[in-house]
């Protein structure tokens, strides 16, 4: 060892030392998953105060501010609670969640932009309670499946029909809002955690020929609505209609493409200025970024992004316990899925649908319970640190 | 396995390859993680590869697209420049009336196809919806006018002859009329009403085919379309920047427009005036005698300069009908050819001019004794004089005053002779054919007015050429004959005429030739080509291109450039045979076929000589020329009249060209006493 040179010399230390440098150590894995979603709720936070410069008036930059302020409260409460404690409540989480789901269905709900899932609370006060049945759901599944059980180190077929159940009550009443996007970022978080928890195969095949039913059933029985299905035509087809259906995705793709390599400089977006793109500071804020930020920028906003996921699924691999890693597992495919949709739709890759991009788009609901769902990141990272 | 995971809690720092709990089977949610991991990864990277694709590879494009997006741009229409006489007066001016417009595109991508929009509009103008529909509608394939012949972009204007009152009512109410725009335009007016209206032409939309951003309006006659480039002006421009509601947000860039450059000519109004009063006396009169007369013209030409000083047009038209579109009939019954300038027939007598002249180079004596017989054989066949006139022994002079054709039928016959008769030599010298062709006849004038004819100078080889071009259809018509005419005396004569084109229509006869040389036969002249002819007989032999435009004026004031009619050719014939047949010209409106019309003219106050012409033509009234020149001594100004189907040169044309002649002295006097009462008071005020 001492002939490793200087290095080695603080190597053999003492008990405290050690203990000081592990502390040390466990700051850094936090930081990885912190620097990444502080970065991406600041770049968001421009953005935002960006595309509504022209509105005279705006408190929508504060109001976000606010969010993310709330955002990290939480994420470092959450990062600091015992997993084995939250398991404890997980029930209780989950049936708050689905109470949230239910009220939005009743005379409680409001509709905006055309999807009835919020609830307001009072003058401004309003949230969307599937941003919460997210983190709900994920760690219900996680409870479902990560589980351990005696003599058994994978989930059983009980363990997946309870995931999977657990998982279709969120998704049926979300899909009465009608709220379809937000519907599927919950099947695909269950096949997430699903898979990561390692069901067999079977179970896993059984999901996918489940959803093609589901997406038949849909089909036939004609509960796709006619804009949605413009909403695909638009996709095979961007200049169909561009001043109709495809004008967001056009507006959208002028926006971005119009930025370049550099972009025009944060707050000097014309496009931007000009309001060409609907909803450009909610579901639409990439194009805000495309065009100020340029491929530069926006290429940042995606590998943070990247960075931020890769640090989850290290921590899901490095997680002790079969539960952390489904919580990190589904935390991962949730924040992945709405990221590569969202972004995916404003190049014109996918078809436009209403999904927030996380910790960057306007929006409390979807700003706090995606910086709480780093927090749940963060306790699995801890439990992994700190041997219990 | 199992124990090891049972043990794990127990004893988390021993660890033996066996008891770590992430291990690599496919069902392991090592495994399975690694494969979310290759999903997430690829799911990014596809998302950073479309990203440059959009920016880098693609970025230009929608650059251009953001541009187009953002910015309006408001096409700033010029004023057009006016025209203007010699003198100043305005021929063609402005005037700044409220207009009523219509998107095109905004109403058809309304719900009803605009209709609604239109009903409230004509309803608004007070007009019958379907006038307002039809001018909003397209020009294409078989759509019958009104219609809009320009381009679907551009504002289709529906009503120009709106009140204030009506054009701001409207404005007002924007929601209620989408796509509905009025604006003060300026709109052509005409200050002397139908005068000149050939020569000044008119005015329509752009055709979809011309390149956009043009003005609203472009020339497509007359000297509207001569000098569209300079009256038209330079279109500005105004870009804004754009919401995406369209609302303006600040100036990206404006260029005013520079207004049209005026149009100084060379018209006379008050010549100009005359000579269509002189032209349209002269078609009633011959209309009251019985003639068709349907068309006619009068040109008057500055002898020494080829400047056009008046062309008059018979039937003209009221340029003002162009302003705010107009109806199917009335472009239909439009007489929108100048017979001046497009017009042709045979010159008859007054070609005469050119045939002496060639005569006189070929060798003829000019002052010697010929005989002038009521007839004379040419090939089997007797040409006659006019009526057949016995008129004995005379020189060139009283041939020309008394317009013997019978002398030209000899000339015409030694030339044709000496050229090989039937069988040409290999370069005939066809000396009348070319003199034709020094004095300008047989090619376009040049003269600055579109879709001008070129007159025609039949020779042997056109003569040929003809007959190729029709042998076909002559040797058909010689086998069937015409079995659809009614007239059958008529059709025996054009079946026969038929079968001789079929079997000899290539040969140049005699008679070709003897026909040539009195104007009739093939050849053609237009009235502009024959007063440019009369007009190098004027001045000694310089043949011009006449010009109307003279100058043009920039909207300050500034000349931007001089038109000068330029030189095309020489009259090769000598000073001698152009004064005596000038001289000889005299005699005709004193003594001669004119005699009668300028009975009492006062020929001390303005001396004019002239030249009568009465062109045959088959189965049609002849053709009534004069063209004349004066002051004899140095002649300024060249008057040419016809009339077609007006009867003979003296009683239907001569008197047209009197009355201008006389019209010129009055006008010339009023100026020389304006003149010398200008000159008197500075001498006063000494």
């Amino acid at each position: 060892m001492t002939t490793l040179g200087p290095l080695s010399v603080r190597l053999p230390a003492g008990r405290a030392t050690r203990r000081r440098s592990q502390a040390r150590l466990a700051l850094l894995p936090a930081l990885g998953l912190m620097l990444p979603a502080a970065a991406l709720s600041a770049i968001g936070l421009l953005l935002v105060w960006s595309a509504t410069r022209n509105e005279p008036g705006s408190t929508l930059p504060q109001r976000q501010a606010l969010s993310v302020g709330i955002g990290f409260v939480l994420m470092w409460a959450v990062s600091r609670i015992d997993l084995r404690v939250l398991r404890a409540y997980v029930p209780v989480l989950y049936l708050l969640g689905l109470a949230g789901l239910v009220a939005v269905l009743t005379p409680l709900g409001r509709t905006v932009n055309g999807s009835h899932a919020w609830i307001v609370l009072g003058d401004g006060l309003q949230f969307q309670p599937s941003e919460f049945a997210k983190a709900a759901t994920v760690l219900a599944l996680a409870t479902a499946l990560g589980e351990p059980r005696d003599g058994e180190r994978r989930p059983g077929a009980g363990a997946v029909l309870l995931a999977l159940g657990l998982a279709a009550l969120p998704v049926g009443l979300i899909a009465l809002q009608p709220d379809y996007g937000t519907a599927l970022v919950f099947l695909v978080v269950a096949a997430g955690v699903i898979a990561v928890s390692g069901a067999p195969k079977r179970w896993f095949a059984a999901f996918a020929a489940a959803g093609a039913a589901a997406l038949l059933l849909v089909w036939r029985l004609d509960l796709i609505r006619p804009y949605q299905l413009q909403r695909l035509m638009v996709l095979a087809d961007p200049d169909a209609d561009p001043m109709g259906v495809g004008y967001n995705a056009t507006q959208a793709r002028i926006a971005i493409g119009s930025g370049g390599l550099l972009g025009k400089g944060l707050f000097h977006g014309e496009q931007t200025a000009g309001h060409f793109v609907p909803e450009q500071h909610t579901d639409f804020i990439f194009t805000v970024a495309g065009e100020e930020l340029g491929f530069v920028g926006a290429a940042c906003v995606i590998l943070l992004m990247l960075a931020l996921l890769w640090r989850g699924l290290w921590i899901a691999a490095k997680s002790p316990t079969p539960f952390g890693t489904a919580v990190a597992g589904g935390v991962v495919c949730w924040l992945a899925f709405q990221t590569f949709v969202n972004v995916g739709m404003t190049m014109g890759l996918l078809p436009v649908a209403g999904l927030p991009l996380p910790f960057v788009s306007y929006g409390g609901s979807a700003t706090i319970s995606s910086l709480a769902a780093v927090g749940l990141l963060a306790a699995v990272n801890r439990r992994t640190r700190t041997p219990a | 396995m199992r124990r090891s995971v049972q043990q794990r809690p127990l004893s988390p720092g021993r660890r033996s390859v066996q008891q770590r709990p992430l291990s690599r089977g496919r069902n392991r949610p090592q495994g399975r993680l690694t494969l979310v991991f290759v999903v997430v990864t690829a799911l990014m990277l596809t998302l950073l590869g479309r990203l440059w694709y959009l920016q880098v590879v693609t970025g230009p494009s929608y650059v251009r697209a953001a541009t187009e997006a953002r910015v309006r741009s408001v096409v700033l229409p010029p004023v057009r420049g006016r025209i203007l006489d010699v003198r100043g007066r305005p021929l063609v001016a402005n005037e700044t009336k409220p207009q009523v417009s219509v998107d095109y595109m905004a109403l058809i991508h309304q719900p009803d196809g605009g209709r609604d929009v239109l009903t409230r509009l004509a309803r608004a103008l007070g007009r019958p919806y379907q006038e307002i529909a039809d001018r909003a509608r397209l020009c294409a394939g078989n759509v019958p006018r009104p219609c809009w012949p320009g381009s679907p972009y551009q504002p289709i204007v529906v009503a120009d002859d709106v009140s204030v009152r009506t054009a701001l009512w409207i404005a007002e109410r924007q929601s209620e009329f989408p796509g509905v725009s009025t604006a003060l335009r300026p709109v052509r007016t005409y200050p002397l009403g139908s005068a000149a209206a050939h020569v000044l032409g008119y005015l329509q939309p752009p055709s979809p085919d011309d390149p956009e951003g043009g003005p609203e309006l472009i020339g497509r006659d007359g000297l509207e379309a001569e000098y569209d480039r300079e009256l038209a002006g330079r279109t500005g421009i105004r870009q804004m920047a754009v919401d995406s509601t369209g609302k303006v947000t600040g100036l990206v860039r404006e260029e005013a427009a520079v207004a049209g450059d005026t149009l100084v000519t060379s018209i006379d109004a008050r010549v100009q005036k005359v000579a269509e009063r002189a032209l349209a006396r002269a078609v009633t009169a011959a209309r009251k005698r019985g003639e068709p007369a349907d068309s006619g013209a009068a040109v008057v030409l500055e002898a020494k300069t080829g400047r056009v000083t008046a062309i008059a047009d018979y039937p003209t038209y009221d340029p003002g009908v162009w302003t705010g579109g107009i109806s199917q009939r009335d472009y239909e019954d439009l007489p929108l050819v100048s017979a001046a300038v497009q017009g042709q027939w045979p010159p008859g007598s007054t070609w005469k001019v050119t045939s002496t002249a060639a005569a006189a180079k070929a060798g003829y004596s000019l002052r010697a004794s010929y005989d002038c017989p009521g007839g004379y054989k040419i090939g089997g066949r007797v040409f006659h004089n006019f009526e057949s006139a016995e008129l004995g022994r005379m020189d060139m002079r009283r041939a020309l005053v008394v317009s013997c054709d019978t002398i030209f039928y000899r000339f015409a016959e030694k030339m044709w002779r000496r050229d090989g008769g039937l069988k040409p030599v290999k370069r005939p010298k066809d000396p009348m054919q070319v003199m034709a062709g020094e004095f300008g006849f047989g090619t376009a004038t040049g003269v600055d007015l579109p879709h001008e004819a070129a007159g025609r100078v039949p020779d042997r080889a056109w003569k040929k050429a003809n007959w190729e071009r029709t042998k076909a259809d002559s040797c058909r018509r010689a086998k069937t004959g015409y079995p659809e005419m009614s007239d059958r005396r008529r059709a025996a004569y054009l079946k026969a005429l038929a079968a001789d084109n079929c079997r000899s229509g290539g040969v140049w006869w005699a008679g070709d030739a003897a026909n040539f040389s009195i104007g009739q036969g093939d050849v053609l002249v237009t009235p502009l080509q024959l007063a440019r002819g009369y007009a190098a007989l004027a001045n000694g032999g310089t043949v011009f291109s006449p010009r109307i435009g003279k100058q043009v004026v920039r909207a300050d004031g500034t000349v931007v450039r001089t038109i000068t009619p330029p030189v095309v050719g020489k009259v090769d014939a000598s000073r001698k045979t152009l004064r005596f047949i000038r001289d000889a010209l005299a005699g005709v409106p004193r003594t001669g076929t004119a005699a009668g019309a300028f009975d009492g003219y006062a020929f001390k106050r303005l001396p004019i000589a002239g030249k009568t012409g009465t062109a045959e033509a088959y189965g049609r009234q002849d053709t009534s020329w004069f063209a004349s020149f004066g002051p004899l001594k140095k002649p300024k100004y060249v008057v040419v009249v016809v009339v077609s189907q007006g009867g003979t040169g003296g009683t239907t044309a001569a008197p047209a060209a009197r009355e201008i002649w006389e019209g010129i002295a009055a006008l010339s006097h009023d100026q020389k006493k304006h003149k010398d009462q200008k000159k008197h008071k500075k001498d006063g005020g000494r």
